[in-house]
């Protein structure tokens, strides 16, 4: 079976002065959260989708996705964790809670703020995470990286052409990931917060599937005027 | 849900923009085989008049396709199945008028997107399944050839009943389709076919007789007679059929031309000619492409030498690449397979 899972979890803390979470605000007719949740849902690769959210807002999602989405698949909601790990962790006992797993499973994790995805972008995180066991969703750096260790001045600027920026989905096989996740100490969980660096960093194999430049994240008000821009225009 | 769409912001220019189509009443495509179609090339060459390019861009080209059903809340199509979708949109319903020459119908890539675009939306009576025997290459053109079975069922309605020769003008994809769709339905009438190049000529393996237009046997007659031909040859094409067809013949026009073209208006009363035009095609026609092909495997495989080139698209650089390409070809259709 292919899970995904919508992590919502973000406060939106940094959305200018509003205090509704990024991922509930309106983009065209619809909340950037239905918007993400409908790739998954159209898809049929996927067989189940979970929405993992603050706790405060897990019935508020609930009437969102009765009211946006059709009959078909199931969508569940479900509180996440206090960081990106606890919510990795409950979306994983969730699944195990309530499906038989294999290690044919496959877990395509997916930021709420990210509505652009494609449905090529599934689709090869979905090949990918059956093939590899691990696979992120990267584009190639266009501006330079500078590393800083003190944020003052330069350690190093690393070669351009070998750097890539993260986007997601990541997709893993989910009894794969809960090993690699019980592996870490409680101090490595608090500072290792991206689930393919947890991979990289135990030697194991993480793809990169290609993204596109429009999968952006909705983190600043900036970010929400170019997602307006880009469904702006006649249909 | 949030579809990505390529259009053509300006001649050879694509770009990415976003639409927000209806998941809970539309069925929901993911092309997988497009066809370039000329009507494309010249609003990706520029070659229409600043006007037009100015109302209808930007635009998605592409209106030739077939796709997988990924999604489908009205029940009519499982995931999986392969359908091509009809460009052609009729807003408003005439027990009189076919679909394609309302004035209120929407058209695909021609004022509105055509199929470049992640997801293809779609209301059910707008699809028509490909058989498991289809080629699903050969139903990313079916729009091409439903055209051609449109105007060989007006030619049905609008001929008297001796169809003992019909001569097609034009060596060209539209003539040779024409032609296939002819010898399936006429299979006891001689096809003639008249052209310009030699090589092009030599496809048609199947016609009675393919000509050049500047060697034609003595004495040959048509009884009616199809225009393939278009642009600036339109006029010439016209005036040998009404020089060649016999009296009361039927001359189906299909060549679109930029330009007004003269015809012998003298000769075409004293025959007592039919003239009639055909642009375009119907969920009907979209069937009945369907259905022949099902039931003509032979008819298939000459489709199938019309695939000149099936060109991976991942990137829109991918998209600029087989629209250059195809503008070398002289025969055959550029094919697109769907991977962006």
């Amino acid at each position: 079976m292919v899970f995904a899972a919508v992590f919502a979890g973000g406060i939106g803390s940094r959305m200018g002065n509003s205090d509704t979470p990024k991922q509930y605000l309106e983009l065209g007719t619809k909340p950037v959260i239905i918007h993400t949740i409908e790739k998954f849902f159209v898809n049929d690769k996927i067989d189940e989708i979970l929405v993992l959210c603050p706790k405060a807002w897990v019935a508020h999602t609930q009437d969102l996705i009765q009211k946006h989405l059709p009959e078909g698949k199931k969508v569940t909601v479900i509180p996440g964790g206090s960081t990106r790990n606890g919510t990795l962790e409950n979306a994983i006992a969730y699944i195990e809670e309530n499906f038989e797993t294999t290690e044919e499973t496959v877990l395509v994790t997916h930021d709420a703020v990210r509505p652009f995805l494609t449905h090529r972008i599934i689709e090869e995180n979905v090949e990918a995470a059956i093939k590899y066991g691990a696979c992120d969703t990267v584009i190639p750096a266009t501006d330079t990286i500078v590393e800083s260790a003190d944020g003052k001045m330069i350690t190093s600027i690393p070669d351009r052409t070998r750097m890539f920026q993260g986007q997601t989905p990541q997709s893993f096989r989910l009894k794969e990931l809960k090993r690699v996740l019980e592996s870490l100490t409680e101090d490595e969980k608090a500072i290792l917060t991206d689930a393919c660096k947890i991979f990289s960093i135990k030697n194991k194999d993480v793809y990169m599937v290609e993204g596109e430049v429009f999968n952006i994240k909705i983190t600043y008000p900036y970010d929400m005027k170019v997602a307006n821009t880009l469904l702006k225009g006649k249909d | 849900m949030i579809n990505t769409v390529y259009r053509l912001i300006a001649p050879g220019m694509i770009d990415v923009a976003c639409t927000e189509p209806d998941i809970k009443n539309k069925v929901i495509l993911r092309p997988l085989y497009l066809s370039i179609c000329k009507a494309d090339q010249r609003y990706y060459l520029g070659n229409r008049s600043r006007e037009v390019l100015k109302a209808k861009l930007p635009m998605a080209l592409i209106h030739e396709c077939c796709a997988t059903v990924v999604f489908d809340p009205t029940g009519t199509f499982k995931a999986g199945e392969i359908v091509v979708p009809v460009p052609n949109t009729p807003m408003e319903e005439d027990d009189v008028i076919a679909e394609n020459y309302r004035l209120t119908s929407r058209f695909c890539s021609s004022g509105y997107d055509g199929f470049l675009r992640d997801y293809i939306d779609i209301s059910p009576d707008r699809l028509v399944r490909v058989p498991a025997n289809v080629d699903p290459r050969i139903a990313s053109f079916a729009e091409l050839i439903s055209v051609a079975v449109h105007a060989v069922r007006r030619f049905e309605r609008f001929s008297h009943s001796r169809k003992e020769s019909i001569g097609i003008w034009g060596d060209g994809n539209v003539g040779f389709i024409t032609a296939l769709i002819l010898k399936a339905l006429y299979p006891d009438a001689k096809l003639y076919i008249f052209g310009t190049v030699y090589e092009k000529l030599g496809y048609f393996t199947f016609a009675d007789g393919a000509y050049h237009v500047d060697h034609i046997p003595e004495g040959l007659k048509v009884d009616h007679a199809f225009e393939c031909v278009g642009g600036e040859g339109s006029r010439f094409a016209l005036a040998q059929i009404i020089d060649l067809i016999n009296p009361e013949g039927t001359v189906g026009l299909m060549g679109v031309s930029e330009r007004f073209v003269d015809i012998n208006t003298r000769m075409v009363l004293e025959r007592g000619l039919c003239l009639f035009g055909s642009s375009r095609s119907g969920v009907e026609d979209f069937q009945k492409t369907m259905d022949i092909l099902e039931e003509n495997p032979k008819i298939s495989s000459y489709l199938e030498n019309l695939i000149g080139q099936v060109a991976d698209i991942k990137t829109i650089a991918d998209i600029h690449t087989a629209f250059a390409q195809d503008l070398s070809r002289n025969f055959g259709k550029t094919v697109l397979k769907w991977d962006k």
